[in-house]
């Protein structure tokens, strides 16, 4: 099923993660460090997509958040792999995260599956294109189906997407474009598509 | 106290207990995976699903606190219902193959599913598969058996201290292992196979070896580590086929460790199994009428003060007892058990015993360890040390080498005896720590006093006691780790050199013209001065057998009716599980035999005339299963000679694996020694 990837040998933070870690650890109180397991094993992927392209948690990164944490390397490693967010396999540059669970699904999200396939090259969930860019993975409901179907990328929700907007989005992409997360069709947050439709006889709101 | 109701059965139980206790307070019996009574509760196997009066639902009783007036049901409709249905969703993705299985015939998931599970599953879709995990060369794994009780991840987390084991993935995906697949550095791994339910764990070098209905099950005494670990051993014909432990809370609880588990290969290898002697500088089969005769031939000449005998580490009361009658009769006086050279004079038995106890462990609340590594010396009681620090309420300190990983923290105040000074004069922080503790125990390994201060080292360390008063008549807190299952009775046997008597050193450098190696490979035997006669008992063609002039070959510890004392002073027997192997014959007839060969009759023709004239000798041996317990009546110490020494501490175990001479004859320990006294590799990160 995986392909066997290469494992680096050695993994250290480097002085911005530092400067993060330093500022996660105080949320803590002494002895109790090793709630902040989370927060820095996305810093450690965070600094991976920095220095590689390729935001991911190698072994070596587990193994140096357990040193920091003082904690035993294997409840590092169960953490990392309990949770999809963490990514202990490499992926291409960019994280194409669609979400299929039943209201993106009811609102057209196997057009935006079908469009990553298509501009991104992908063969199906779990696949990294052949150019490295995208690896595109499903995933379960990510709070937003007011604005549905959603596509994450990285960290930004774009949302209300259809095949064509999906398609120019990863073809911004592609040119090293980030298009402005949020709505795709332009509604501000989650109010009613085309204008407000309740409230109208509120006189600050009619000026308006 | 709280008083429930199960099946209307009144019972009162403490406050703070769970439903499952309650339930076998009132007898009755709970199905259960992930529950382990000497383990935390997970609570996700939900196997032990009761009725409470009141609640909506079924109730894991393994995570349930009781509370006063609880009504419980073990045997509802509603039980039994939940039950089969856990029992449904367990066997979905567990594979049916038990007739190939190790655990068939002694699984939980067998029983119980027979016990409480329905008919027949109703799952219909493909089962899952996982791959076969790496925990070392003698768990073996076949993880698609695995239920996911986590019962391994919490031994190895809480009793063996090394959190390795873990859960990773999630839901279908959820898989035990290292993750790094390497092997478990813990010598407690064999007790994984014993908490696993399933089959997922099972023994290595007992895979695909016998059904345990077809092995005949003896209760014996594990002696190669002087905490005397009870043990069943497992035997089919003349073969021992495993060996388990046996529940003894004042012992070893329920734990045993893994040379002793695993090392019983090395019974049916490199054995003395006929007499040999040596004959124009080479060894050749002998006979044991010829080898008696010889024997007595070179001995009859040689005055009896020429002679002299060494005890080994692994022998039994009887045969140390008999040979020390034996000596005494021919008029010898030089004895020695003490093949390592511990200055331990034998005066007085809490100089040299492990005087609180194993279960006194317990009750600690602060604890010097002095120039011994309880990890390698005796792993359970380590484990037993590492359970009451991890309640919080024992600090420990250690004096030895520093980069020793005892699997909890010990502070550690020196490498050398030295740093007892400054315990001794108060100057250290942690002797207020022992001076405030109500019960402080001091654990000097027997290998402290093995080196040229060790009467200083023992004599500095009882002070260190008495000054912290740990030495009371309510508590005795001075203890002697000893490294062997024989060396405490050889003590209590006084196999010591009586008045004039020379001791291994003088017998060693020429004291002697004749010396008689009862079991004794301890020592280098390049150091049995030349030309000296040497008649070596025992079971294995270990180092000093080459060295003999004549064999006369030995019971191993299963192979005989044996006492031995553990290091805590517990008479504790062993007993036969197979015969010894060709002519070796149980050592203290054998010794009974050559003196009649030597025209010296020993006065005891059975074992029970044996045991009777050992009671007589020193009444501790009366006491079978028992010790002498109790707090300390004289607080003088050991006769102090000399002073401390800077030297620093050697650690008595160099190779954990083959540490005697059955470990070292046994193919499993030496793949555990290869393994894993391998150079670890190089971790970037750590």
């Amino acid at each position: 099923m995986s392909v066997a990837h290469q494992e680096p040998t050695s993994f250290t933070f480097d002085a911005d993660s530092d400067a993060q870690i330093e500022k996660i650890l105080a949320r803590y109180p002494e002895g109790k460090k090793a709630s902040g397991v989370i927060p820095l094993l996305y810093v450690a992927q965070k600094q991976m997509g920095r220095q590689t392209g390729s935001a991911w948690v190698p072994r070596v990164a587990m193994d140096a958040v357990a040193v920091r944490l003082g904690m035993a390397p294997i409840r590092v490693y169960e953490v990392a792999t309990f949770y999809f967010m963490f990514n202990t396999k490499p992926i291409g540059r960019f994280h194409l995260q669609v979400c299929g669970t039943t209201p993106c699904w009811l609102r057209g999200s196997d057009e935006v599956l079908r469009a990553c396939k298509d501009a991104g090259h992908l063969k199906g969930y779990g696949d990294t294109s052949a150019d490295g860019l995208f690896t595109m993975t499903e995933v379960e409901c990510l709070g937003a189906c007011v604005n549905a179907p959603i596509l994450q990328v990285d960290d930004d929700y774009y949302e209300d997407l259809d095949y064509a907007s999906t398609v120019a989005l990863i073809e911004a992409l592609k040119r090293g474009e980030r298009p402005k997360p949020g709505s795709v069709i332009g509604r501000q947050t989650s109010a009613p598509e085309g204008g407000p439709t309740t409230l109208l006889d509120i006189p600050m709101m009619a000026k308006e | 106290m709280a008083k429930v109701t199960i099946d209307g059965i009144e019972v009162e139980v403490p406050n703070g207990s769970s439903v499952l206790q309650a339930c076998e307070a009132a007898g009755k019996e709970i199905p259960r995976f992930c529950y382990h009574e000497r383990l935390s509760v997970a609570g996700n196997c939900r196997m032990c699903l009761v009725e409470v009066e009141k609640a909506p639902k079924p109730v894991a009783s393994c995570a349930y606190p009781v509370a006063d007036g609880m009504k419980v049901f073990t045997d509802s409709v509603m039980v039994r219902n939940a039950r089969r249905n856990v029992m449904e969703f367990l066997l979905i993705n567990h594979p049916l193959d038990c007739p190939i299985c190790d655990q068939g015939g002694e699984c939980d998931l067998q029983d119980q599913a027979t016990a409480y599970g329905g008919q027949g599953g109703r799952y219909r879709e493909p089962k899952r598969a996982v791959k076969d995990k790496y925990l070392g060369p003698l768990v073996k794994t076949i993880m698609t058996r695995c239920i996911q009780c986590t019962r391994c991840v919490r031994f190895a987390t809480e009793v063996a201290g090394v959190p390795e084991l873990g859960a990773t993935g999630r839901g279908e995906d959820m898989q035990i292992g290292t993750y790094v697949e390497r092997a478990l550095t813990t010598e407690l791994s064999g007790n994984l196979i014993d908490i696993c339910p399933v089959g997922a764990l099972t023994s290595r070098p007992y895979a695909f070896v016998a059904r345990p209905w077809e092995l005949r099950k003896t209760d014996s005494i594990d002696v190669q580590d002087a905490q005397g670990v009870n043990i069943r051993i497992d035997t089919r014909g003349p073969e021992v086929l495993r060996i388990l432990p046996r529940v003894n809370e004042d012992v070893n609880e329920e734990w045993m460790a893994d040379r002793g588990r695993f090392s019983f290969d090395g019974l049916k290898r490199k054995r003395l199994d006929r007499p040999w002697i040596r004959q124009d500088g080479k060894l050749r089969p002998a006979t044991w009428p010829e080898a008696l005769e010889h024997v007595a031939a070179k001995l009859k000449p040689i005055p009896g003060n020429r002679i002299g005998a060494v005890a080994g580490d692994l022998v039994d009361v009887e045969s140390v007892f008999a040979l020390k009658a034996l000596m005494n009769a021919l008029g010898s006086q030089n004895l020695d058990c003490r093949q390592d050279g511990a200055r331990i004079d034998g005066s007085r038995r809490d100089h040299y015993l492990f005087n609180t106890g194993i279960a006194g462990i317990d009750e600690a609340d602060a604890l010097l360890i002095i120039g011994s590594n309880p990890r390698r010396e005796a792993p359970v009681l380590n484990a037993r040390i590492r359970k009451r620090w991890a309640s919080g309420a024992m600090p420990v300190a250690h004096i030895g080498p520093r980069d020793i990983d005892l699997t909890y923290n010990a502070e550690h105040l020196g490498e050398g005896a030295s740093a007892l000074n400054a315990l001794l004069d108060g100057t250290h922080a942690f002797a207020k720590v022992l001076a405030g503790a109500k019960k402080p125990m001091i654990i000097l390994g027997r290998n402290a006093v093995a080196r040229e201060d060790g009467a200083a080292v023992l004599a500095a360390a009882w002070a260190l006691a008495n000054q912290v008063s740990a030495l009371t008549p309510e508590w005795h807190g001075f203890n002697m780790l000893h490294l062997f299952g024989g060396q405490v009775g050889a003590l209590d046997a006084g196999f010591l050199p009586g008045p004039g008597g020379e001791g291994l050193a003088g017998m060693l450098s020429g004291g002697v013209d004749a010396l008689w190696l009862l079991g004794a490979d301890g020592f280098e035997p390049a150091l049995i001065a030349p030309g000296t006669f040497v008649i070596y008992q025992g079971h294995h063609g270990d180092r000093a057998a080459a060295r003999a002039d004549v064999i006369l070959p030995g019971a191993a510890y299963t192979e005989k009716e044996g006492t031995y004392v553990n290091t805590e002073g517990r008479v504790q027997r062993g007993r036969l599980a197979v015969y010894p192997p060709g002519e070796a014959r149980e050592d203290w007839r054998i010794i009974r035999a050559a003196g009649i060969a030597l025209g010296v009759g020993l006065p005891f023709d059975t074992l029970e005339e044996v045991r009777a004239r050992m009671v007589a000798a020193n009444p501790v041996f009366g006491l079978v299963d028992g010790r002498i317990a109790g707090g300390s009546q004289d607080v003088t110490g050991p006769q102090v000679s000399g002073s401390l020494s800077a030297e620093t501490f050697r650690p008595a175990i160099t190779d954990y694996w083959l540490a005697d001479s059955i470990s070292r004859a046994s193919e499993t320990m030496a793949e555990c020694s290869r393994i894993y006294n391998a150079a670890p590799l190089a971790q970037a990160a750590e």
